[in-house]
């Protein structure tokens, strides 16, 4: 019983140190967030507040924000109308070549960030879309595209297959029974999927270093910046604001699951 | 419209088609033309693809990259094996606060991830103020641009895309096996490798596989801890296109890179099953 005891307190407590390394780098920004200094540093003389007011005062953060919640909500909206009505789809047919198109479809996920920027790059050009939010907003859809496909899908698994036959034998066209059928049973999906894509878009860094030049200007982009040509606390103040924001949302989730 | 003009499969089709066309127009086609590129300039032919076979600052990165890639792999494997047992095999005090702890990085940027690693390892950062502060060393370490600084920083953005497939498979894992070993004596250590470890084998295979692939192809976390040094095929290519316009060399190590990417994958199908680790979940 003892040698039963020790292999089970060993891989609970390193399961704890683990959570804890995934954790406690990302907490950091917190306090340096405070500092009175104007580089990167714990406060020292006692908090301050002033990197959150050079955010929230700041014309070009506050801008770069405003921007990428805009093609966040932008692709959110596109890329849920297109994923669902392909993954509805691929689930009707459900043969070898709705399979390969959902194969297809994924690949984003596969392909390395660089490898696909350097693409969207020399298309893009062609089409006169380098530094436009249409450019922007394509490339992060066709990113965020394999998520809400794949939420989806995951929805539908839950879908008993004879409800649709049944609505069809009933008369009802396809296009009824998936307006008013499929789609209700595909909602938690769309959701989840809309959200990642926002994630998705929100968070995007290379495709925009590629796709976007002074007129464009992402929140992640500002943040790049930031940090190669001066390690700025602002950095830490919006890494902070984006933490708690994040956190506030998974506790309203878990709360409401409960 | 009557049946006869638009089949029911047809109309699954429409459905299929605008999301499908899309994708093949502005994203296959634009990757189809990065292998053209890489064929055709700065001149027609083989070329570029030479430079794999003769360029040592090329080999050296595709060595780093794959170094990386492995050793992130294996770190995320070990880590994410360990969090994902304690979930679902102890008792159930804080599983929902542990779940959250491995999704909470998931939600959170690579970018910010990122420069959170950098306070930390930076020459003037936390942990060297820290020590030094302390008294145990008197000069900052080198923590950062260097493969310890990418390492930590990758196997920290990395974890959860390895705790979540093994989460997924043991929680289909039925206990009743270990519990007759258990019961036919075997000790904790038997039970758990030869009856419990074997069946969660697929789990870990699809987490190594999407963790070594994405490893792979990661440009953020090795640019910004590596500061140059650490020198990893995405950066690389970058390098050649921002920095010397080299579209040619830039597109024939986009290729390369691709079809290494697709290889190992492909080797993979044999003892994972693509469609579960990746159309399933992602």
């Amino acid at each position: 019983m003892h040698n039963r005891s020790f292999f089970r307190i060993s891989m609970q407590t390193g399961a704890w140190l683990i959570l804890a390394f995934l954790l406690l780098p990302m907490l950091v920004v917190i306090p340096v967030s405070l500092t009175d200094k104007s580089y990167i540093s714990l406060p020292q003389d006692g908090l301050s507040l002033q990197h959150y007011q050079n955010y929230f005062t700041s014309a070009k953060w506050l801008w770069a924000t405003g921007t990428s919640l805009f093609i966040g909500l932008a692709v959110a909206l596109l890329a849920t109308v297109l994923g669902t009505a392909f993954a509805i789809g691929c689930w009707f047919l459900s043969d070898r070549m709705s399979t390969i198109a959902r194969w297809v479809l994924i690949t984003p996920i596969l392909v390395p960030p660089v490898v696909q920027s350097l693409g969207f790059y020399r298309f893009w050009v062609q089409l006169g879309l380098i530094d436009t939010y249409t450019g922007v907003i394509l490339a992060h859809t066709l990113l965020a595209l394999p998520y809400v496909s794949i939420s989806v899908f995951a929805a539908l698994a839950n879908l008993d297959r004879r409800i649709p036959q049944a609505a069809r034998s009933l008369g009802a066209s396809v296009w009824t029974t998936v307006i008013s059928v499929v789609v209700p049973a595909a909602k938690p999906g769309m959701a989840a999927g809309a959200v990642f894509a926002f994630i998705v878009s929100f968070d995007e860094i290379v495709g925009v270093l590629f796709l976007t030049v002074r007129n464009v200007q992402t929140l992640p982009k500002m943040i790049w910046q930031g940090i190669q040509d001066n390690i700025d606390p602002t950095i830490a103040a919006v890494a902070t604001v984006l933490t708690v924001i994040t956190l506030a949302i998974m506790v309203i989730g878990a709360l409401r699951k409960s | 419209m009557t049946p006869g003009l638009l089949t029911d499969r047809h109309r699954y089709w429409l459905l299929i088609l605008p999301a499908l066309l899309v994708m093949i127009v502005f994203y296959i086609w634009p990757l189809v033309n990065i292998l053209g590129i890489s064929v055709t300039e700065p001149e027609p032919g083989l070329g570029n693809y030479t430079l794999l076979a003769t360029s040592h600052p090329i080999q050296t990165s595709f060595i780093i990259t794959f170094r990386v890639a492995a050793i992130t792999t294996a770190f995320c494997l070990v880590l994410g094996y360990i969090v994902s047992y304690a979930i679902y095999n102890a008792s159930q005090r804080g599983v929902g606060l542990m779940v959250a702890l491995v999704l909470l990085p998931f939600w959170i940027s690579v970018l910010i991830r990122s420069f959170s690693w950098i306070v930390l390892l930076g020459r003037s950062g936390l942990v060297n103020d820290a020590l030094m502060g302390m008294g145990l060393i008197d000069r900052p370490l080198r923590l950062m641009h260097n493969e310890f600084g990418v390492l930590i920083a990758m196997v920290h953005v990395m974890l959860p895309f390895a705790v979540l497939p093994i989460m997924a498979n043991m929680k289909g894992i039925d206990r009743s096996f270990v519990n007759a070993a258990r019961g036919l004596g075997a000790s904790e250590w038997t039970a758990f490798w030869q009856v419990y470890f074997p069946q969660t084998k697929p789990g870990v295979l699809s987490a190594a596989l999407l963790v070594f692939v994405l490893s792979l192809g990661f440009y953020i976390t090795p640019a910004l801890l590596g500061g140059g040094r650490v020198l990893m095929i995405s950066e690389y290519i970058t390098y050649q296109i921002q920095e010397f316009l080299k579209w040619g060399t830039g597109t024939m190590l986009s290729v390369t890179l691709l079809v290494a990417t697709g290889v190992v994958i492909l080797a993979a199908a044999r003892f994972v099953n693509l469609r579960r680790a990746f159309l399933e979940r992602g």
